[in-house]
């Protein structure tokens, strides 16, 4: 198992933070938009450095997804922020005409997303936002791992032309990518070489599917784990790459499992590879109030979640 | 002034038989609406907006307009083909396969002059908002026009959008309601009564300025003031009194035309009531 280490914990919306306030100063068509979040999505450098490109919309979520796709008409990119609750489902219809099937160059941009989010409890704990976004024709899905991979994704999607959803989170957690990396989008990172199963995590799981190898290969077990920051388009070919080698794979994301990366890879494993697949994430459920440890643990995605299901999908294979 | 006012009604006339000639073609679409608003977007097309019939879809240095009220589409449309937007032979693909002419407008299949989707309500007015800021940041003088149902006012976005423009000092744009006091169920009065437009516009700190949709001659005058009424800090709100279904005497003032095609009988007794003048599809 290759050896992974950190020294500092941060959350990945600073990363999104420090990306938009880069994006800011290399591109003077990017704009922000924020619908009274400013702070908690740390858009504050953006907004103080570049005040006449940041549009403070107040509690309007809808509105400010209309004037984001109005902005891209003379050549803006906008960048809209708020928690992922609010910026999906609330939202969906105006996503749906304005961004999407306009095909408006606006990335929304979701902090607070799934358990982590934490005390608030389920009102704002969406667990439902990948299903909500994949299933838009042109959407793309992004989900990085750690502050280094969220503030590169923020910077890859300001070049990138079409609607994009960015997802990141709250707690802070280990920060173990290279802060120098080039984000490619749709394209899966190879964590760690493995044989005898795939292990597919994406966002806040990835370290957890880390710490899930180290324990499994104390046992014995070789897991291949791969990042999948790009939830849409799905790197197929890197995860049908990994199968026909380990034969099986546990899926990994603070999601509902409806919806989610996991039904991805098993609609890409059921016509061209089919595989023994488990699936680490919320079972069909609200979430509720509690700390995030405490919340990851209570409903099954602790890196223990991980190593069982391991050793379950392993068990299943012919 | 570009065109006579007996020209610009000239042009009327005929978008009224485009209109009714869609909608019976295939069955279906909005005729109600789109009639009533046959001066208004005549008037922003050939007499008020500067803007190009070489679509692009940034719109700098033009003037541009949105249709939040989407389901209006034929009046959109045939106004958009009688400019040059594109060949009017193509209006007659309405609502039928493999056509660019949806039954509600988008820019999906790339027909000229559309610059976002409209159809599911309430939507117009934030997007216009958002194309007005950009026009701001870029220092582009023109201006952005927008029409929106009265109806479609029930719609909570718009308020969302009403109460941001003038807080935000967006005095690039002005929005027009096609105040026909009709929607699908029925009067608006008895569906969810409006109250008085004006002044809840007036209070969300908006210029209000009303008009008379239906007589060319009112419509082009008060776009004008509207226009000369623009960079002085406010949004500018035309609240346009309309008759839902206007130039066909079967279907003026009726709800039960919102969103009905009217058959062999009643398009001939339609057309007959507006005479072609540009030459028909």
């Amino acid at each position: 198992m290759k050896k992974y280490t950190y020294t500092e914990k941060k959350d990945t919306r600073s990363g999104f933070g420090v990306g938009l306030h880069e994006a800011g100063q290399k591109n003077p068509d990017v704009v922000a938009l924020c619908a009274d979040l400013k702070g908690s999505l740390k858009m504050d450098a953006f907004a103080n450095d570049f005040p006449e490109r940041f549009v403070q919309v107040g509690i309007a979520e809808a509105n400010m997804i209309g004037i984001a796709a109005g902005m891209t008409i003379g050549g803006k990119i906008p960048f809209t922020g708020t928690f992922a609750n609010f910026s999906t489902g609330r939202v969906y219809d105006q996503i749906r005409q304005s961004v999407a099937y306009s095909n408006k160059n606006v990335k929304i941009c979701a902090s607070h997303a799934g358990l982590t989010l934490g005390e608030d409890g389920a009102t704002h704990q969406i667990l439902e936002d990948i299903g909500l976004m994949k299933m838009l024709p042109g959407m793309v899905v992004i989900n990085p791992c750690d502050y280094n991979q969220t503030k590169a994704a923020t910077l890859a999607i300001a070049e990138y032309e079409g609607p994009v959803y960015l997802r990141f989170g709250r707690p802070a957690i280990p920060v173990f990518t290279d802060p120098d990396q080039k984000f490619e989008i749709g394209k899966a990172w190879m964590v760690n070489e493995g044989t005898d199963v795939t292990i597919v995590a994406t966002g806040h799981m990835v370290w957890k599917a880390i710490e899930a190898g180290e324990q499994l290969a104390e046992l014995g077990i070789d897991a291949e784990i791969i990042n999948i920051h790009t939830i849409k388009p799905l790197d197929e070919e890197a995860i049908l790459k990994s199968l026909k080698k380990t034969g099986c794979v546990v899926t990994c994301e603070e999601h509902n499992k409806f919806g989610g990366l996991g039904e991805s890879v098993a609609r890409l494993l059921s016509t061209e590879l089919p595989s023994p697949q488990e699936f680490v994430a919320v079972n069909d459920s609200f979430g509720e109030s509690g700390t995030p440890d405490e919340l990851m643990t209570k409903y099954g995605l602790d890196t223990i979640n991980i190593v069982e299901a391991a050793q379950k999908v392993i068990k299943r294979k012919k | 002034m570009k065109h006579t006012i007996n020209e610009l009604e000239d042009i009327v006339s005929q978008v009224r038989r485009d209109i009714v000639r869609m909608v019976h073609s295939c069955q279906s679409g909005h005729p109600g609406g789109s009639l009533g608003c046959a001066e208004f977007m005549t008037a922003l097309y050939f007499e008020t907006m500067n803007h190009s019939s070489d679509f692009k879809m940034d719109g700098a240095g033009e003037d541009i307009f949105f249709l939040s009220n989407g389901h209006i589409s034929p009046v959109f449309y045939s106004v958009l083909a009688r400019s040059g937007y594109f060949e009017t032979s193509e209006l007659a693909t309405f609502r039928k396969l493999n056509s660019r002419v949806q039954g509600h407008p988008t820019t999906h299949e790339g027909l000229p002059g559309i610059r976002i989707a409209s159809g599911s309500l309430g939507q117009g007015m934030s997007v216009a908002i958002g194309a007005a800021l950009t026009k701001k940041l870029n220092k582009d003088h023109s201006l952005v026009f927008t029409l929106h149902g009265d109806g479609e006012l029930q719609e909570g976005q718009n308020w969302e959008a009403i109460m941001f423009a003038p807080h935000n000092k967006v005095d690039n744009l002005i929005s027009t309601i096609d105040y026909n006091g009709q929607q699908i169920d029925g009067p608006t009065e008895k569906i969810l009564s409006l109250e008085n437009l004006q002044t809840k516009f007036e209070a969300f700190g908006w210029h209000v300025i009303t008009s008379n949709g239906n007589n060319m001659e009112d419509i082009v005058k008060t776009l004008e003031y509207a226009k000369s009424l623009t960079g002085k800090g406010k949004p500018i709100l035309n609240l346009m009194s309309t008759q839902m279904g206007y130039g066909v005497d079967f279907m003026v003032g009726s709800h039960k035309w919102h969103g009905t095609a009217p058959n062999d009988e009643q398009l001939a007794s339609a057309l007959s009531q507006n005479k072609e003048t540009l030459g028909d599809y």
